[in-house]
């Protein structure tokens, strides 16, 4: 099975390469990239105008399956992946029951392999049904094939059981993803607290609600040594304090997502619930710090918090509605028109911050750049392209999108999963 | 004229259109001195007081202003435990449209409330004070308060007293009187100031004494005794002392201030009964007041305009 | 292409009108004998001022003494208009000063125009709320026909013949800035095709 992409454009930040060239592709691996190759008997893919990169990876994904599949499924959430350019998705550990056990780990691995179109990567509780009180089983965790461990949607608010979890996961070099938020600063809150907080009488969340545990988190990674991986930054304050952090050579990366760049809270002011996220959307400031952040390095990766909610779920009281948008579809075209039409990034910091990094990070074997041998993950995205999405268009089971209609430019034409074309294609449900 | 299906906040408001309002009060006010106090305006009208949260003297206002326009007036009492777990705002109001309701009148404990019915339905839709959002009517009716007795609002000085964080009175209060030109500050302990007030063009005062030296009008807001167990406030003796409005600090305003509240009144905690039952206190022309702007708010949303 | 365009024909004059106010108050004191017990009340906001004007003949033809023994009145009807929910925006309410008890009195209600009686209908009706006077009459400076109710005016200034879309204007000084009373031909250019 030979495929070859011709003429594109290929950036591969993981190889600092950036220029035309073939991708050849044998049996699901990369076997070669360079101009002008010549195969005989492979499947031609012309490239030409598009650029070529490593598969994008996501490493904060919802899937919600098992409990909410109402919502989305591991084979409806990964063709969104697919849709979206993305080849590889960790998914969060806080379905019903939470993924806090082996079986619930090889329960996710088989599902994504029999119905999943993308790689799918489990990430495990940090505590037992992420009550934030006893450890999970991290080792068994990791040795059933969790890449991370992670709470998420929730924090681990008592200190010493974070502590306990950055030093245990150490041994495995496993990840431990913070979801920074002091519930007692943020009990109650519904969006940032600020100007349109107090013009629409919605309680707000402080900024210091996450910082205050960022910098937590951060001393204890300086205490523990473990590796401390800071999810979805969304304050000027965050970003100033990681920075620092990483000046001080603590063990510290972080992500952020698409909408802390784009989009400020005054957009909540019709009461729009797919404004409505956790961390909220704050203001102008700190949509230039995680500009600023991603720019410096400070912030490592991109990610989409893809948190995918039903129609009934969120048409209600903003008070009422969960937080959470989805986010797989639109990630790529608002990188590419938020972040590097605007200079803020090169083509290569971006896709770097989406590939590489992120397999690094979480230890992703064979993927994030195009090595000779390591599996075929690739994205052709027009960079020309302008389109916009209506709710339909998306293929997550949900559309709680604050991005429809959003004029975007970057889009993923072609998604290829360890060599095989998934996006696009006949899209079984 | 007045271009709107809804009336959901003073937000989104012009000074024209307050003064509209303000001006259209006035003929039904004089209504209520002669002997038949009603008028066939909205007759075959269906007005619905849906209440979320338990309120006499609002629903009472609406519930008279319909009934002097000749409307018929159904009230729907929803027990608050219902928002969270019982059918969904939106069915309700659903179902309210198919019984043909006209008009749908809501209060209810979350902000918003009003805005998601008004995006949802065809009735006109009038906010009767969600969550810590906004109360338009209440705001409306102190501005005509204020006007009628003090001729004028550009260039008063106006106090608003005690819970600005959760008091979606004050809110519709600052949006009116700064339209409306007037001078306006707040005091209160700086826990129950909300987020960027200052934004909003209003001077934050935390010490009551200072905060009330030359003002034209003093509102008071209702303070909620269960914010203490919030830490907002360590007690209520404590906010007695540093926040009660009473006899001794009446003597320090204006001889000739107007003192508002828009109640129900605790009476001996943000108002001393001395200040509540002097002739500075307005509070009772307020609730007359309040149905003369309601019947106007009515009457110029009952236009055919836009209806989708 | 079709165009709309007004003919527009003054059909009465500022010294007409002048001369009809002084007939319509010489009637009236001529039928009632004297201005006791009588109310006048305009309907805003043109028959305000023409009730004014009727107590100003009365003083001046010196069929009463002062204007200020004629009870006055003002009206405004909007409230109990009948096609208040089919219009798209509603009309600004303005003033009604009744201040006296109308029971037993003798109304002269004074409207500019008289035409398919539903004011005159509301009116009434909104009178009625006030107290039950003795009587109602109705005065207009022009009655155009067209009437929609059984309603007949008692004084009336002119009457014109007009076609139903046809539109008759009082103009007033207090309001317009000059006297005159204009009909209004609508016609659409196709007409001329």
């Amino acid at each position: 099975m030979k495929l070859l992409i011709k003429n594109g454009m290929v950036i591969d930040p993981g190889q600092k390469f950036e220029s035309r060239a073939d991708v050849l592709v044998v049996d699901g691996k990369i076997a070669e990239v360079k101009p002008g190759i010549a195969a005989a008997g492979a499947q031609v893919i012309e490239a030409s105008g598009k650029m070529v990169v490593p598969g994008l990876i996501d490493i904060h994904t919802h899937l919600r399956e098992p409990g909410h599949e109402e919502a989305e499924t591991i084979a409806s959430g990964t063709r969104a992946a697919a849709h979206g350019g993305i080849t590889t998705i960790l998914c969060m550990p806080n379905t019903h029951p939470p993924i806090d056990n082996a079986p619930a780990v090889e329960f996710i691995l088989l599902k994504a392999q029999k119905e999943g179109i993308v790689n799918v990567f489990p990430i495990g509780c940090v505590t037992k049904g992420s009550m934030g009180e006893e450890l999970a089983e991290i080792g068994v965790l990791k040795r059933t094939g969790v890449v991370a461990i992670s709470d998420d949607g929730n924090p681990v608010m008592n200190s010493q059981v974070m502590r306990r979890a950055l030093q245990y996961a150490k041994m495995f070099k496993l990840p431990v993803i913070s979801h920074c938020e002091d519930r007692n600063l943020t009990k109650n809150g519904v969006m940032n607290a600020g100007y349109t907080s107090t013009s629409l009488g919605l309680r707000g969340i402080p900024r210091q609600g996450e910082e205050v545990m960022v910098s937590r988190d951060i001393m204890l990674a300086e205490l523990t040594g473990g590796f401390l991986h800071i999810a979805h930054v969304s304050t000027a304050g965050s970003v100033d304090l990681i920075r620092q952090a990483k000046k001080k050579n603590i063990q510290v990366t972080a992500e952020t997502c698409p909408h802390y760049f784009t989009l400020t809270d005054d957009v909540v002011k019709n009461y729009d619930t797919n404004t409505k996220m956790s961390p909220p959307l704050r203001g102008a400031a700190d949509v230039a710090a995680i500009k600023e952040g991603l720019r410096d390095g400070t912030i490592d990766c991109i990610c989409t918090d893809h948190a995918p909610h039903t129609e009934e779920g969120k048409n209600k009281e903003y008070d009422l509605a969960p937080f959470g948008i989805i986010g797989l579809e639109t990630m790529l075209g608002l990188v590419v028109t938020e972040l590097i039409e605007t200079k803020v990034l090169s083509w290569s910091e971006a896709i770097a911050k989406m590939t590489i990094l992120p397999a690094t990070l979480f230890n992703l074997a064979g993927r994030g750049t195009f090595k000779i041998g390591y599996h075929a993950d690739i994205t052709i995205i027009d960079p020309k392209k302008e389109y916009a999405y209506t709710a339909a268009d998306f293929k997550s089971k949900s559309k709680n999108s604050p991005f429809i209609g959003r004029v975007l430019r970057g889009f993923p034409e072609i998604t290829i999963v360890g060599g095989t074309v998934v996006w696009p294609a006949p899209m079984k449900p | 004229m007045f271009n709107h299906k809804d009336l959901l906040d003073l937000e989104h408001l012009d000074k024209k259109e307050i003064e509209l309002i303000l001006e259209t009060a006035k003929p039904f006010k004089s209504m209520f001195t002669r002997s038949i106090k009603k008028v066939p305006t909205l007759r075959g009208k269906t007005v619905v007081n849906l209440f979320y949260e338990p309120s006499t003297r609002t629903r009472t206002s609406f519930e008279i202003a319909s009934k002097r326009l000749s409307a018929d007036v159904v009230n729907v009492a929803v027990a608050n435990s219902s928002v969270v777990k019982g059918e969904s705002l939106i069915d309700t109001g659903k179902v309210l449209e198919a019984m043909k309701a006209d008009f749908i009148i809501i209060r209810h404990s979350l902000a918003g409330a009003p805005a998601i019915l008004a995006r949802n339905l065809n009735a006109r839709i009038i906010n009767a004070g969600d969550g810590f959002h906004e109360h338009p009517t209440q705001g409306l009716l102190d501005m005509y308060t204020i006007l009628e007795k003090k001729k004028r609002i550009a260039g008063l000085k106006v106090l608003l007293v005690g819970d600005i964080l959760h008091s979606r009175v004050a809110k519709s209060n600052i949006w009116a009187l700064k339209k409306m030109g007037a001078d306006v500050r707040v005091v209160g302990p700086p826990t129950l100031i909300p987020p960027a007030i200052e934004d909003f063009g209003v001077k934050v005062f935390y010490d009551l004494d200072e905060a009330l030296k030359d003002v034209d009008v003093i509102n008071i807001l209702r303070i909620q005794l269960e914010r203490q167990q919030d830490n907002l406030f360590p007690s209520v003796h404590e906010y007695v002392a540093l926040y009660q409005m009473n006899g001794d600090r009446l003597r320090l305003a204006k001889h000739d201030v107007l003192i508002m509240h828009p109640g129900p009144m605790n009476r001996g905690i943000e108002i001393s009964s001395e200040v509540a039952d002097s002739a500075a206190a307005v509070i009772n022309e307020q609730v007359t007041n309040g149905i003369a702007v309601r019947m106007a708010v009515l009457y110029l949303l009952s236009g055919q305009k836009d209806k989708i | 292409m079709a165009e709309m365009h007004d003919a527009i024909k003054v059909v009465m004059t500022k010294e007409e009108i002048s001369r009809t106010v002084k007939r319509l108050a010489a009637e009236i004191v001529e039928k009632h004998g004297n201005v006791k017990n009588l109310v006048i009340i305009g309907i805003q906001t043109r028959g305000v001022h023409l009730a004014r004007r009727i107590i100003n003949e009365m003083v001046a033809a010196q069929l009463t003494p002062s204007a200020d023994d004629v009870a006055f009145g003002k009206l405004d009807i909007t409230l109990y208009r009948d096609d208040i929910s089919t219009i798209s925006t509603t009309p600004l309410i303005r003033e009604t000063e009744i201040p006296f008890d109308i029971t037993d009195k003798k109304i002269i209600l004074v409207d500019d125009v008289v035409f398919t009686g539903r004011s005159i209908r509301a009116a009434m009706d909104e009178l009625m709320d006030f107290g039950r006077p003795r009587s109602i009459e109705l005065a207009v400076l022009v009655d155009r026909g067209h009437r929609e109710l059984p309603i007949e005016p008692n004084y009336v200034g002119k009457k014109f013949v007009t076609a139903r879309e046809e539109s008759i204007s009082v103009e007033l000084e207090e309001v317009d800035g000059q006297d005159r009373i204009v009909l209004k031909t609508i016609s659409s250019g196709d007409a001329h095709v």
